[in-house]
């Protein structure tokens, strides 16, 4: 039969399937094999809230969204060409992520009336006509894969966990993907069971071969290479990238890396990335919760190293009065909050951004910190890198905030040089003439930072009020209003390491659409598509959240509206209003789920024609 | 960071007074707190133990007692209420050469901290914690504590309070604490051996001080800590030795069963052969465990000093040990390698 080869821009698949039956697994190799590829990629996992419930239940899927493509780009896509769905629970979950007339190719042995019961379908949506408008290219998974593996030894259990291979086969001939990634990844993670490697690898060509022989499939496609600025790049997940800028922070300045955490979600694997990083000496403490977590943390700065402490909402929520004690003890702490939907346990594996406030707010008292967000998975590395260099230099607790969509998401990161990172200056003083644990620097108005060791520097902190310059305890009521100014002041003064304020498109139009956090995708590809159409739109996204960039009360006049997308009830709109008595306008969403970039799209179009 | 071996100790250290540890804070306890003892007997005992002074640190949570690293010129740091535990970790974990002290009180420590506490018994860090059980929240000016005996009557607890006294002692040992002690604020002697002895272990040592709250719980150990009843209501453990007791030397303890038992030796009936003889090293903690249960059981004395002292790896010496191993297997972490591991590729 003779195939079409046909060339296409980009494409976003969705693979899902009861958690455990390797969607992850798949999706990921997918990920890397594109990126290797020179595809610009960005992938959303899905995970359940359950870990293993009941097989074939709505409740279990677990569904791993990629896109790869030719151009530039900033998210895993609003709509899906392609749907692999293992079983009819994953059909219904994510049916409505497949555009019209996309590619569905489903495993039609697990559609059986057991499986249509447990998906909640009354009749079989293979058979009757709600499926037709999608191309449905139904598939014997299961029995293709039990074919094809006959020969090996494997159980019959066994051999039907090699059917996400088989997919993968399917999919990496439909894009024209080379297999030799997976290949390679399957030897190494069955070093120690060459018959999964075996059976894989089987499964993996027998999927390929079949779309091959096979008229059901007839077309393939090509997606070009992006273009990229040069360097040396690699695939990366943000939360990865996080534990990489937390040991190159530490490995800069010299200094220990001490991780105190509690396991969370989404916030658990950064602990698990930094423990295999013994051999940089760096020590995570699993602890009993997260106030010993972020406890190690502050004792550790307290002592002279790099202490770090992450967790998410309701962990970050218990570690607050040990925050606010690294406040006016003012020693340098990091601390990572990777948002997830609230309130309460709200929902672990949704995103959300809608702790923002409570960063600002959580803490008895006049508690200023200095808040920086990260914006997508490759840029987590230089963000949480800089958290770390301000903790140092001001001497205070900073508050690096991510969230679950960019600490699980993917995609091409430009490996910077080690020699190119901004340097983090550490002076521990051992000069005890006129030491003083609360005398400040001039300029930033850090206090030293004197370690237990250091002979004659022998002070008490803690967490009463300081007398001004000696640190005693002091209840005098003006040297405890001079205290609240100059702990407000060194985190305002912060403004002057803020770089002026990038604004893409012009600097004077009809609106600004302001984002901060991990909207950054879908917010600026909205506005890419508008200013393509010709739109009166900029889009500016914030990094430093306190203090915010001194340039943006002008910036913002630039604008006769501004927009602020979030996933929260507007609550960087309120203190954008209350900072700069502007009436911004919000674009908010809280459903566990990121913006599409549709829903960004149609705010600016209702916006520029004026019907608010 | 600076690597010293107490057998590397410079002469000016030897020379150091209590005066050097002294702070030049006004102590600001209630005139006759117990707390005065145990800091004074702190102070003196310091410069006895060899190591430089900058290497000392002293963490407290809040309370009365934690107010206690303002007053000893060392590194210190009052953190927040029961909280200590942690920070003294990290502490200790960032800098395994440093000395490092944990001040608490029986609220700080066994009710906002307690599960704090188990866990710094169990993992064996190399620090020492001084608990100051005066049964009472003395900052908080008088309500009931986790140590409080049933029925006591406070500001928070008008008709008696209802909830069953933790022991510490128990407590301790159940968690896995490898250095168990029980000392009196008002016995200065005893206090200071209590204290040298809980630094000279390695491993997490804990040290309970029976001390008075004069404004709040006055009296609440006198029978343990006074002339006339103390030598009849406590028996001090001494490693290798019988359990005896008594004005005269004239009781002792023996074991019936799984129950402690008090005998005469003077009734010709008993001979110190007979009587529990204390084993501090012992590795099984069961011993240690039956003593400490004493505490609760009416007609025995008190038990008081040493009632275990083993020796277990340290938090902090594996941890090193782990990262030794790392940079053998992996070399020495290098930070381009590690940026540039896994599949990557270049563009032009
Ligand atoms: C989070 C928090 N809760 C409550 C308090 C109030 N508080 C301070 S000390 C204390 C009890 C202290 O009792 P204890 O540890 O026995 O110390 P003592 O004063 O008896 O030495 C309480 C409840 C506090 N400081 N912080
Ligand atoms: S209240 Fe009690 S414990 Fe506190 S200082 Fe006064 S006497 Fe001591
Ligand atoms: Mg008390």
């Amino acid at each position: 039969m003779k195939k079409q080869k046909q060339l296409i821009e980009e494409a976003t698949i969705m693979f899902a399937s009861d958690s455990g039956g390797g969607s992850q697994i798949i999706g990921t190799q997918m990920t890397e094999a594109s990126a290797i590829a020179g595809n610009d990629v960005a992938t959303l996992p899905d995970y359940p809230a359950e870990i293993r419930a009941p097989a074939g239940s709505l409740a279990g899927i677990s569904g791993f969204q990629l896109r790869f493509s030719s151009l530039t780009i900033h998210t895993p896509g609003d709509i899906c060409d392609v749907l692999v769905a293992m079983n009819p629970a994953a059909l219904k979950v994510n049916i409505d992520k497949l555009k019209p007339n996309g590619v569905l190719i489903v495993d039609i042995d697990n559609f059986a009336q057991r499986n249509l019961r447990l998906a909640g379908y009354n009749s079989n949506p293979l058979e009757d006509d709600s499926l037709t408008r999608f191309q449905v290219i139904p598939v014997e998974l299961t029995r293709l894969t039990r074919e094809a593996l006959k020969d090996t030894d494997l159980t019959q259990r066994e051999i039907d966990r090699c059917k996400n291979f088989y997919a993968l086969g399917m999919v990496c001939w439909m894009y024209n993907r080379p297999m030799d990634y997976a290949f390679q990844w399957l030897k190494e993670k069955f070093a120690t069971k060459p018959q999964y490697i075996e059976a894989n690898t089987l499964a993996l060509k027998a999927g390929n071969i079949y779309c091959e022989a096979t008229e059901q499939f007839a077309t393939s496609y090509e997606i070009k290479p992006a273009k990229f600025a040069p360097g040396k790049y690699r695939n990366i997940e943000g939360n990865m990238a996080t534990a990489l800028g937390l040991v190159a922070a530490s490995q800069k300045a010299g200094l220990q890396l001490v991780y105190g955490s509690y396991p969370i979600t989404p916030a658990s694997t950064i602990l698990h990335e930094l423990a295999r990083y013994r051999n940089f000496g760096v020590k995570t403490m699993q602890m009993e919760d997260e106030i010993a977590a972020v406890g190690v943390a502050i004792g550790a700065a307290f002592s002279g190293a790099l202490g770090v402490t992450g967790s998410s909402g309701p962990g970050i929520a218990l570690k607050a009065e040990a925050i606010n004690l690294a406040m006016i003890a003012e020693l340098p702490l990091v601390v990572c909050n990777i948002q997830r939907a609230g309130p309460s346990t709200g929902m672990p594996t949704k995103t959300e951004q809608a702790d923002l406030l409570q960063m600002f707010y959580g803490r008895n008292g006049e508690s200023p910190l200095p808040i920086i967000a990260t914006s997508r998975p490759s840029d987590c590395f230089e963000t949480v890198y800089e958290a770390c260099r301000i903790a140092i230099k001001y001497m205070t607790p900073v508050i690096f905030m991510s969230d679950l969509y960019v600490a699980f998401g993917a995609e091409p990161w430009l490996i910077p040089k080690v020699s190119d990172l901004p340097a983090i200056d550490v002076d521990f003083p051992t000069d005890t003439d006129g030491f003083e644990p609360y005398l400040r620097e001039e300029v930033t108005l850090a206090r030293p930072w004197a370690i237990p060791g250091t002979p004659g520097l022998e002070h008490r902190i803690g967490g009463l009020e300081k007398a001004d310059i000696s640190g005693n305890v002091s209840y005098d009521p003006d040297n405890h209003e001079q205290m609240v100014h100059l702990r407000a002041e060194k985190v305002a003064r912060i403004v002057e390491d803020i770089p002026p304020t990038e604004i893409f498109g012009e600097s004077r139009a009809e609106l600004l659409v302001l984002s901060w956090g991990g909207t950054y995708g879908a917010v600026r590809t909205a506005v890419e598509h508008k200013q393509a159409e010709g739109e009166s739109v900029s889009h500016v996204h914030l990094r430093y959240l306190n203090p915010l960039p001194k340039d943006l009360g002008e910036v913002m006049k630039g604008f006769k509206r501004v927009l602020i997308p979030e996933l929260n009830l507007g609550q960087l709109r309120q203190l954008i209003r209350a900072e700069y008595l502007i009436d911004a306008i919000g674009l908010n969403k809280i459903q566990g789920q990121p913006f599409h970039i549709f829903e960004v799209e149609s705010k600016i179009n209702e916006l520029l024609r004026g019907d608010v | 960071m600076k690597n010293r071996t107490s057998s590397s100790i410079p002469l000016a250290v030897q020379t150091l007074t209590k005066q050097d540890f002294t702070a030049d804070q006004d102590v600001r306890w209630c005139p006759g707190c117990g707390d005065y003892s145990i800091l004074a007997q702190t102070q003196r005992i310091l410069p006895d133990l060899g190591i430089p002074k900058e290497d000392f640190v002293f963490i407290s949570g809040i309370g009365c007692s934690s107010r206690f690293p303002y007053y000893m010129n060392t590194y210190g740091f009052h953190t927040i209420h029961g909280r200590a535990p942690t920070i003294a970790s990290g502490v200790k974990a960032a800098n395994p050469d440093l000395s490092v002290w944990v001040i608490t009180g029986d609220g700080d420590a066994l009710s906002i901290g307690g599960n704090h506490f188990i866990h710094l018994m169990r993992r064996n860090f190399d620090i020492n914690m001084l608990l100051f059980n005066n049964r009472i929240y003395g900052l908080t000016k008088g309500q009931y504590s986790p140590t409080s005996e049933q029925g006591k009557k406070t500001y928070s607890t008008p008709m008696g309070s209802i909830d069953n006294p933790f022991n510490p002692i128990s407590l301790a040992l159940a968690s896995g604490a490898t250095f168990v002690a029980r000392s009196l604020d008002r016995d200065p002697a005893h206090l200071r051996g209590v204290i040298k002895a809980a630094f000279e272990h390695k491993g997490t040592s804990f040290v309970e001080i029976y001390q008075n709250c004069n404004v709040y719980n006055d009296g609440a150990f006198f029978t343990y800590t006074e002339k006339e009843t103390k030598a009849d209501n406590t028996v001090f453990l001494e490693h290798d030795e019988p359990l005896v007791f008594g004005k005269d030397a004239d009781k002792g303890i023996c074991l019936n069963g799984f129950k402690p038992e008090v005998v005469s030796l003077t009734d010709g009936a008993h001979t110190p052969d007979a009587l529990i003889t204390h084993d501090q090293f012992a590795e099984d903690r069961t011993l240690a465990y039956f003593l400490s249960r004493m505490t609760e059981a009416p007609g025995l004395p008190h038990p008081i000093g040493i009632f275990r002292s083993v020796e277990n790896p340290c938090y902090e010496g594996m941890m090193t040990e782990q990262i030794n191993a790392a940079k053998e297997q992996m070399g020495e972490g290098d930070l381009e390698a590690l940026l540039n591991a896994g599949d990557t590729w270049g563009v032009e």
